[in-house]
């Protein structure tokens, strides 16, 4: 159980479900304000003498170096623990145990691994704050701020939009997360991908009316603000054809785009393979890359929130 | 009510767990483990209850439940009193409740889950309604129903 701090915020995050709507917004404009920062044209070390132990049990360089990033632009340490997490899980130490020594070393630990619940489990051994980087099926609550982040950079705003979730939508945490997150902002919701890979009912049932499923993107295109891309992986499909001719089908390109809304933006938590082709990059629709720098502010907000001193 | 009770087998010293849903009496000698620890257990399977219309009873002589027993009746069998027996007399009477977390008494279903892979881990379930009785792991959130516990 989340156990409050002076702020009314929990001291780690491990689910969005730690975070009040107030928390959220507080979070979302510390992350515009650093955005000079997170880029290095203003130099602001709020977090000198503050060390960050990333301990990544699984490897996922993008968001250890997204965090790593985040925490020396504000001039704050980092400690790669990996080697430690490796090392441990040959000899068969605990997760407990190793998150206890961390607890020693660093004033925070940011924590990936492949079992869920790791997070929870990790911040109830630990008394410096934990940041769930990812665990296992469950929660990565920083990529739901970022895309949120991204969401309101981009369209202004957050409230009532119409968004579209497409791809791989049953195994991908990223947009259950999303799709809960954007719940609260009272979003018309369209998830669009092919039958076997739809969003579950344990998803859906957790979201208020105002969504609906589709197989194909056609037909609702020209009414989204947004559109989040997700990949189909390989490995879903027993059968290669089937494969390539459903990832085909959920192929995104400016041709594809032709009926969309101007303002139309389009994410992705990247890497991408092929389902959003690259002459959609040159179009005023891509906003993956910015959305991928958006990571950094956002964990610069967070970071703050957790280590700063008011 | 007690004296009723005992009229039909009294015993001197241990716990008579009654007002048990009917059904659940085996269920909850399995999990009590009462087998192999040498006490004389009684099952009363089907009793008439004026207030349940038909219950089950577990009488056990010469010993008391522990906390974590307890816990596993109030999951099984919410409401059920344990009478404690001195010299023939009740002398406790409490109705069994699920607490708000039941720590190392049942596992969480997922397989997944870091309290089913980590040596030493203890299982902590939050109750999350108690009508029907729901509860979610602490760790990884998962939902339990009273049809997937499994006791540890
Ligand atoms: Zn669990």
């Amino acid at each position: 159980m989340p156990r409050p701090l002076a702020k009314g915020m929990s001291k780690d995050l491990i689910t969005m479900d730690d975070l009040s709507d107030d928390d959220i917004v507080g979070l979302l404009d510390d992350a515009a304000r650093l955005v000079p920062v997170a880029h290095g044209d203003v130099h602001l070390p709020l977090l000198e003498g503050k060390l960050l132990g990333n301990m990544f049990f699984e490897p996922s360089t993008r968001t250890r170096m997204s965090f790593e990033t985040a925490m020396k632009r504000l001039g704050g340490n980092v400690i790669n623990l990996g080697a430690l997490a490796s090392s441990s899980v040959s000899k068969g130490e605990t997760l407990y145990d190793t998150m206890r020594m961390v607890d020693g070393y660093c004033d925070l630990a940011v924590l990936r691994h492949p079992r869920q619940g790791a997070a929870q489990y990790a911040a109830d051994a630990c008394t410096i704050p934990i940041v769930n980087a990812g665990d296992g099926a469950g929660h990565h609550p920083t990529q739901t701020l970022l895309d949120l982040f991204t969401i309101r950079e981009e369209l202004g705003k957050l409230e009532g939009l119409t968004v579209g979730l497409l791809g791989d939508l049953r195994y991908g945490r990223t947009v259950h997360s999303l799709a809960a997150a954007l719940a609260r902002y009272d979003a018309t919701m369209h998830f669009i991908a092919p039958k076997s890979l739809a969003m579950p009912r344990r998803v859906t049932a957790e979201l208020p009316d105002g969504w609906s499923a589709h197989t194909t993107l056609d037909e609702i295109l020209p009414e989204l603000d947004l559109l989040y891309v997700t990949r189909i992986q390989k490995e879903r499909f027993p059968d290669p054809e089937d494969y390539a001719r459903v990832a085909g089908a959920y192929t995104i390109s400016a041709e594809t785009l032709r009926d969309a809304k101007p303002v139309l933006r389009i994410l992705h938590p990247l890497p991408r393979v092929n389902e959003i082709a690259t002459d959609v990059d040159d179009t005023g629709h891509a906003a993956y890359f910015r959305q991928a720098f958006n990571g950094v502010p956002v964990r610069m907000a967070l970071l703050e929130m957790l280590l700063g001193s008011d | 009510m007690a004296d009723k009770l005992l009229k039909v087998q009294p015993i001197r010293n241990g716990t008579v767990i009654d007002h048990l849903r009917a059904g659940t009496g085996l269920k909850i000698l399995d999990i009590l483990d009462v087998a192999d620890t040498g006490n004389t257990v009684s099952l009363l399977i089907n009793v008439p209850s004026s207030k349940q219309g038909r219950k089950d009873i577990i009488k056990i002589e010469d010993r008391e439940l522990t906390e974590s027993e307890t816990e596993r009746i109030a999951l099984i069998s919410p409401g059920a009193h344990v009478n404690i027996i001195r010299n023939y007399s009740v002398a406790e009477k409490t109705a069994v409740e699920i607490p708000e977390e039941v720590a190392g008494v049942a596992r969480c279903p997922n397989t997944n889950c870091i309290s089913n892979n980590e040596r030493g881990a203890t299982s902590r379930l939050l109750l999350r309604s108690r009508e029907p009785v729901h509860l979610a792991c602490a760790y990884c959130a998962r939902l339990v129903t009273e049809d997937e516990l499994q006791f540890l």
